[in-house]
């Protein structure tokens, strides 16, 4: 079997280079036919059938309505702004998602390492229960147990003064759309970007002084002063839209839909549970010596975990909870089964009116590759950043 | 709150209590947090689960009368919910076919079996299983795939799923490493493609997409279709974790190979892959459960499987109140495979790990 | 070595039988004819046009037309398969070669039958999109909708219209989609929405077999939209085409004549030039259709005319025959073209 190495010039067939050359032309070559072999079925198919083709549809009038939309949008509106929407709706509930997740997972992940008993053995319960079992089955649970359970619209309960909940969803008062608002948005981010300043110049001091300035107020004032400023200039407007009931449901103010709150609650749980087990992972991984080392400096417990282990833990538990991260936007997708229009709801309408599938699907399968890259790199970033720390 | 410390010498009860539920104010309030809790929660939930429940075969307006659960729902159900709409004088061979495949992960389990042997066996198993289900031979009646449903189809589409995934999966792993580049880029292009994208997006473009992708007249049916994805889409996280296998192999042991005068297959197949896919397996049982887990979504794509199947058994308008309790069976299904599933995954990652410190 | 063959040759066996298995002839004639079976899409569970029992038997007036078909073809009723398929999958099951036909509650609509490689043939059942309500909401009329939450299902005509008829009166309301019909039904037997919209035939389904307590419940007179439902084939076989329409006319014709499954055996003696030609026993009708001259009588004999059809399916879930359709003859649009 095994070729004697032989000096004899060999025949270029022998050329370990060429070889290689020729093994990746002939895989290169194989895709390119496979995929030529599809897509010439796929337009004689299309030809065959006369369904349409192209992504004129986008600018053709959709037809149909969204149930909840963060821009203005009816049934005259286009096919492209019903994706647009589908897309604010994926982007929504994910983005809210990462963060509550992160929130509960951390808590939990902690919880599960805590000295308490009672507490460890609760945590497990719950993490062990979710991962457990199917999201989808859990989202198809809360959905139906949210519009199984609460009262019907007409029998909403009032949580506090003009807060409704029912079947139709959680309905509270919202500021009347005033001129001063998006001045306060800005100031909002002003204050965010002081806020961060203040804390960098806060670290030169300790590094320089040794002196620790206090952290924590200083940077909710930058953070939510200017805001409050704009308000009180702009002649603190407090007119609040107040859901009303009418013939059938609430009218005015804001709402939470069962369809997202369910969403929510299924797509947070289940990713927490993951994300506290690597925040348990990470921080056990830490070597006990740091621990003690920083009692030994006299750090108090608080203090050791945030300035010693958790910076360590971080590093370990970042790549997983992106991957976390992830798996939560892309089974944000699984709205579709409950009835909340996110991207694949929007997507599936489109199809089944215009029967464009390919073009439909194309246009959901970029958006969720373009969201799971954005998502990579920007963990990755982070990473670098974490990693950097270490020295 | 949260720091590692080593469990404190057994004690006596008193002395037990009070380092693990009341050491510190902190420690003492969320104990007593946790126990109001459990007071409210547990009572009421033991009292609708067990003791004012209907058990047994009864009517629905029996059910409606008692205030506990109404397992009678299930008792009626149960295989609707179990098998689907597969015949109902036939269902002895999807639950033949149950009792196979626990036996072959039964065998699977063990360490020492592992091999070409246990390889063979299971495509053994997997093509009598399926001969089962389909019939059409030795007096047993022929069932179309369209009419499989609850757990076996579930079971399929995860298994069938996975062992053809397996092998295209090595040969994606393997090329991400290749020394080639451009088999390495359309190889991590594939994956990244793949895991960048949910997998109902992959169910839709199997079932919309794929019947265009074919020459006229040539048509696979849904379930098949179902399974192409399924497989597209496991392939790619199998390649990650069998990488990830690779990756753990000494660079040692390829140059002992090369050494040896073992061309590369030889190498790949008779010394690097048999270790990198030990190393891998407490994964691939991981991605197993997840894709046990994921198969749910072909209910979005109406494919009879166990979720589907007990949605379908609740829409009864007699039954449908009782909708919890269709939601606990076979939640209690998929958590008793999962549970176990990963405390072996978690069993063998600590054999692994201890093999390694000897 | 020896292993590898065997692989080799497993996996070559196995790709061909999962091919070959599911290959179509070109034309769906000679396909039906050489499986002995015809393939029907149908509904996944509207009473009255298409649902199964807990054994599977399937009944109602789309799945009694595909026995027709089968018996006009085959000679034998009982060669169908009936292939359950959602409002999504129904048109690629149509388009890929799943099915023979669709018979399943499908709109006529232009966009359809232009651009979706589709070809509808007839039309069996005139419905119109109408609005469920709960009775204790006291609405009267649709014109009083305005701010409701309507469940609705996805992929389907009614989702359009819906907009549209809100669009048109200058109301507003919110749809909440579902992807299936089960779930939208019970979302709204669960109260999430106020309002429930579809044809007016599966509304009266749905009232007949999903609602807790039907007495609950009221359909709004309002008629919103046209809704000519009926059977739809594959683009590009014509053959195929015409014979599903003439059957959907025979049975009209059946009705309008007189022949019912029960007199069909003596109307074989009729003088009538027509019944003569459409029980095949001059006029050579069917083989020109490239079927059995005895094709009209086989469907007959299977399912009965089309008012038969009708009334053992579609008036136990309280649908009355009125209105668009009855026969032409008694002021409906069932109408036969001659079969000359």
């Amino acid at each position: 079997m095994v070729s004697p190495a032989t000096p004899a010039p060999a025949a270029i067939w022998r050329n370990q280079r060429f070889r290689l050359v020729l093994y990746q032309a002939a895989a290169l070559l194989l895709v390119i036919a496979i995929g030529a072999y599809l897509v010439s079925n796929t337009l004689a198919n299309l030809e065959e059938r006369s369904i349409r083709t192209g992504f004129g549809f986008l600018s053709r009038e959709a037809g149909f309505r969204i149930g909840e939309s963060v821009i203005p949008y009816d049934a005259s509106s286009s096919y492209g702004r019903a994706y647009v929407v589908g897309i604010l709706n994926t982007l929504r509930v994910s983005i809210l998602g990462i963060v509550l997740a992160t929130l509960i997972g951390v808590l939990v992940g902690m919880a599960r390492l805590s000295r308490n008993w009672l507490v460890v053995r609760l945590a497990s319960l719950y993490v062990e229960m979710v991962r457990n079992v199917p999201l989808l089955l859990q989202l198809f649970f809360w959905y139906t147990m949210i519009t199984g359970l609460l009262p019907s619209v007409r029998q909403a309960v009032q949580l506090l003064p003009g807060v409704y909940l029912s079947k139709s969803g959680l309905m509270f008062p919202a500021p009347v759309p005033h001129p001063g608002h998006p001045y306060m948005a800005a100031a909002f981010v002003i204050g965010c970007g002081l806020a961060w300043g203040y804390r960098g110049w806060a670290r030169r001091r300790q590094e320089a002084t040794g002196q620790v300035p206090k952290l924590l107020l200083p940077s909710l004032g930058l953070i939510f002063g200017p805001p409050l400023l704009v308000w009180l200039a702009s002649g603190a407007p407090t007119a609040l839209d107040v859901p009303a009931f009418t013939r059938f449901t609430f009218r005015g103010g804001n709402s939470i839909t069962p369809e997202f709150l369910s969403l929510l609650a299924g797509l947070v749980l289940y990713t927490a549970a993951f994300i506290a087990e690597n925040v348990r992972g990470g921080i056990q991984a830490v070597p006990r010596g740091q621990n003690e080392a920083a009692a030994a400096l006299g750090l108090r417990r608080g203090t050791a975990l945030r300035l010693v282990v958790l910076p360590q833990a971080l590093r370990i538990v970042i790549p997983p909870t992106t991957n976390q991260y992830l798996n939560l936007a892309k089974n944000s997708s699984l709205a579709v089964a409950i009835g909340y229009p996110d991207l694949v709801a929007v997507t599936n309408t489109s199809l089944n009116q215009n029967g464009q599938a390919i073009e439909c699907i194309a246009i959901m399968m970029g958006v969720y590759l373009t969201i799971s890259l954005s998502i990579s790199v920007v963990m990755n970033v982070y990473d670098r950043y974490v990693a950097l720390v270490e020295r | 709150m949260a720091a590692v410390v080593p469990a404190p010498p057994r004690l006596g009860a008193v002395a037990w209590l009070r380092a693990n539920l009341f050491s510190g104010w902190f420690n003492t309030i969320l104990t007593l947090l946790a126990l109001f809790l459990l007071v409210r929660a547990l009572p009421p939930l033991f009292d609708w689960g067990v003791a004012h429940a209907v058990w047994g075969a009864a009517d629905p307006d029996v059910c409606k009368e008692a205030s506990g659960a109404c397992w009678a729902m299930i008792h009626e159900k149960y295989r609707l919910i179990l098998f689907g709409r597969y015949p109902y004088a036939e269902q002895w061979r999807p639950l033949l076919g149950l009792v196979l495949l626990v036996g072959m992960i039964g065998v699977s389990c063990n360490r020492n079996a592992w091999g070409l042997r246990l390889a063979e066996a299971w495509v053994a198993a997997l093509a009598g299983w399926l001969a089962l289900m389909w019939g059409g031979f030795a007096g047993l009646t022929f069932v179309p795939n369209n009419l499989w449903g609850g757990l076996p189809l579930t079971l399929i589409l995860t298994v069938i799923g996975l062992a053809v995934a397996f092998p295209l999966s090595i040969f994606l792993a393997l090329g991400r490493r290749s020394r080639m580049p451009v088999i390495r880029i359309l190889c991590r292009v594939y994956i990244e493609l793949i895991r960048g994208v949910p997998l109902i997006s992959l169910l839709f473009m199997a079932s919309f997409m794929l019947p265009l992708f074919l020459p006229t007249g040539v048509s696979i049916d849904e379930v098949l279709r179902a399974q192409v994805a399924i497989i597209l889409f496991s392939a790619a996280y199998l390649a990650e974790a069998v990488r990830g296998g690779l990756q753990a192999i000494p660079k040692g042991q390829h140059e002992a190979a090369h050494a040896l005068g073992l061309s590369y297959w030889q190498a790949q197949r008779k010394i690097i892959l048999p270790q990198a896919i030990t190393v891998a397996i407490p994964s691939i049982v991981n991605i197993f459960i997840g894709l046990f887990k994921d198969t749910s979504l072909v209910a979005i794509v109406s494919l009879t499987d166990l979720l589907l199947a007990m949605r379908q058994a609740i829409a009864d308008p007699q039954w449908r109140r009782f909708f919890v309790e269709g939601y606990v069976f076979i939640a209690l299904i998929y958590f008793v495979v999962c549970f176990f599933m990963s405390k072996y995954s978690q069993y063998l990652e600590t054999q692994f790990r201890s093999g390694q410190q000897r | 070595m020896r292993n590898k063959t065997l692989y080799a040759r497993l996996f070559i066996a196995f790709t061909v039988a999962v091919l070959t298995g599911s290959a179509h002839a070109g034309k769906t004639l000679d396909a039906v004819l050489a499986r002995g079976d015809v393939r029907c899409g149908v509904s996944t569970g509207v009473a009255g046009f298409a649902i199964a029992d807990s054994a599977g038997n399937w009944t109602g007036l789309d799945t009694d037309f595909c026995r027709g078909l089968a018996a006009a073809v085959l000679g034998d009723a009982a060669k169908v398969t009936f292939v359950p398929l959602s409002a999504q999958q129904r048109f690629t099951a149509l388009q890929s070669g799943e099915v023979d036909l669709l018979s399943r509650n499908t709109t006529w609509t232009l966009t359809r039958d232009a651009s979706l490689g589709l070809m509808f043939a007839g039309v069996t059942f005139y419905d119109g999109q109408g609005f469920m309500v709960p009775g204790d909401l006291g609405v009267q009329s649709a014109t009083e909708l305005d701010g409701a939450e309507v469940c609705v299902q996805t992929g389907t005509t009614t989702e359009l219209n819906l907009a549209d008829y809100f669009r048109a009166n200058n109301m507003n309301f919110k749809p909440v989609v579902f992807e299936n019909l089960e779930e939208s039904i019970s979302a709204f037997f669960n109260g999430r929405c106020q309002v429930y919209t579809t044809d007016r035939s599966g509304l009266a389904a749905i009232l007949a077999v999903d609602a807790p307590n039907p007495d609950d419940y009221v359909i709004l007179p309002e008629t919103i939209s046209k809704e000519p439902l009926g059977p739809v084939v594959r683009r590009g076989d014509d053959d195929w085409f015409t014979i599903v329409k003439w059957l959907v006319y025979a049975l009209i014709e059946a009705e309008e004549k007189g022949v019912t499954q029960a007199n069909v055996a003596s109307m074989m003696d009729s003088q009538d030039p027509v019944v003569k030609r459409l029980l095949g026993v001059s006029g050579d009708m069917g083989t020109k259709l490239g079927l059995g001259n005895s094709w009209a009588v086989q469907a007959i004999q299977a399912v009965g005319n089309y008012g038969e059809v009708y009334d053992r399916n579609v008036l136990p879930i309280g649908l009355a025959r009125t209105g668009s359709n009855r026969l032409w003859t008694q002021g409906g649009l069932m109408y036969a073209m001659p079969l000359r």
